[in-house]
């Protein structure tokens, strides 16, 4: 999946360096959540993703950028968000989105929750050459 | 020793005859500054600058991060840190540098061409004392902003007794893991103190509960076991249970209540205390 986003649509750039850019991330999906009218359940389900995926980037990727906006597809509106970083990369993708697997020391629920979480979900990466997450939930 | 004639040309310009230049840079700057500071205080803290500056210039400094300039970048640093303090703009606080160039400014039309180069010169240093101002401010502000996130983490996390031998911690916010650390510290000091057998962790000021958060709620139950208490998870609305559920996070045989009231009941029925509701009782 390429970028989400038909031309257009304003997205907003965060960086994701420490720990507390994690905390904006949430605040700045959030809005967008609520801009969008996602539903109570959805919004509160696409922060824990966004949250997940940022830490994610910082943690695993060694830092990186968000890109969330709003989206268009048909009548559908939704909010989209990239993960971008410059890390590692995953080796075995299907071994990461395995529930109770991890790497580092969380509950290996990061990946294959943040699934779940949202409506769609596109993992690319590249050993050595980085990762990017798009995930998108669309309002109901 | 062409820098020293530079700097001596900059002398001249600054303390131009006729002319109390600090009182009028005080005059100018206060402009800006609408009232919020009494102009007596300003020349008095502009007055000082000026003449540590020409000082500086007479000792022949070439730039900002000349030795002779120290008392220079001191007193912009004391400006800037208090110009902060009080609530002033970066803006409002470089202002009060640049304004001097204004009231330069007539050597432009009536002074000589090397009057000319010299406010030049002057207008750069005083481009680069005011970046300098800013950088001050900027660095005064992240420190306000580091002390007021330890003492709100410090504020956040109150360990609250609802009954003897029940405690309770109203979370609020983001649980990292610096929090969760200060969480379990209080808590488990907080059942040393108190001899509580019971405690609860109230979630309902959480905005969202990821792996991470629940991570480290996790770990504090099991300290809260460990030494041989009980704990209940409280406050989980709908959206967070929905939320935990898909992510499938397992709580396992961690007691859960939707509200603070209903685990406070389950807590005090463990301590065997009973609550009787009397039919037509006053209230």
């Amino acid at each position: 999946m390429t970028a989400p986003w038909s031309a257009g649509e304003e997205q907003q750039l965060l960086p994701v360096a420490r720990s507390s850019d994690v905390v904006q991330v949430r605040q700045m999906i959030r809005t967008l959540a609520q801009q969008c009218r996602l539903s109570l359940v959805d919004q509160t389900k696409f922060i824990t993703a966004a949250s997940e995926l940022a830490r994610n980037t910082l943690v695993y990727g060694g830092g990186g950028t968000v890109r969330a906006g709003a989206v268009e597809k048909g009548v559908r509106r939704g909010v989209a968000a990239v993960f971008a970083d410059e890390g590692p990369g995953i080796a075995d993708v299907e071994l990461a989105m395995t529930d109770g697997w991890t790497s580092g020391g969380g509950l290996g629920l990061g990946l294959s929750g943040t699934r779940r979480l949202v409506d769609e979900f596109d993992l690319v990466t590249e050993v050595g050459a980085g990762t990017t997450v798009t995930i998108i939930k669309w309002a109901r | 020793m062409v820098k020293r004639d530079v700097a001596a040309d900059l002398v001249a310009l600054l303390s131009a005859e006729g002319r109390d230049v600090a009182a009028e840079w005080a005059q100018r700057a206060s402009g800006p500054l609408a009232g919020r500071m009494s102009l007596l205080a300003l020349e008095r803290e502009l007055r000082e600058l000026y003449t540590a500056l020409v000082e500086a210039l007479r000792q022949g400094a070439a730039d900002v991060h000349a030795e002779q300039m120290s008392e220079v970048r001191a007193l912009l640093t004391e400006l800037s840190r208090s110009r902060a303090r009080q609530g002033f703009t970066p803006t409002e606080t470089a202002v009060s540098i640049l304004s001097l160039k204004r009231v330069l400014e007539p050597v432009l039309q009536e002074g000589s061409v090397e009057e000319a180069g010299s406010y030049f010169r002057l207008g750069l240093l005083l481009d680069d004392l005011s970046m300098f101002t800013i950088e001050a401010y900027t660095q005064t502000r992240e420190e306000l902003i580091i002390v007021q996130a330890e003492q709100l983490m410090e504020l956040s996390t109150p360990v609250v007794k609802l009954w003897e031998g029940v405690i309770a911690v109203p979370l609020v916010g983001t649980l990292d893991s610096a929090r969760t650390q200060v969480v379990m510290e209080k808590l488990l000091q907080a059942l040393v103190d108190t001899g509580s057998e019971q405690a609860i962790i109230d979630i309902t000021g959480v905005p969202a509960i990821d792996t991470q958060v629940a991570q480290h709620l996790l770990k504090t139950i099991v300290a809260v076991r460990l030494m041989g208490a009980e704990c209940t998870v409280s406050g989980i609305r709908p959206q967070i249970a929905q939320t935990i559920v898909a992510l499938g996070i397992e709580f396992g045989d961690i007691q859960t209540k939707a509200t603070l009231a209903d685990a406070l009941q389950l807590a005090l029925r463990k301590s065997g205390v009973d609550m009787v509701e009397h039919a037509g009782g006053h209230r």
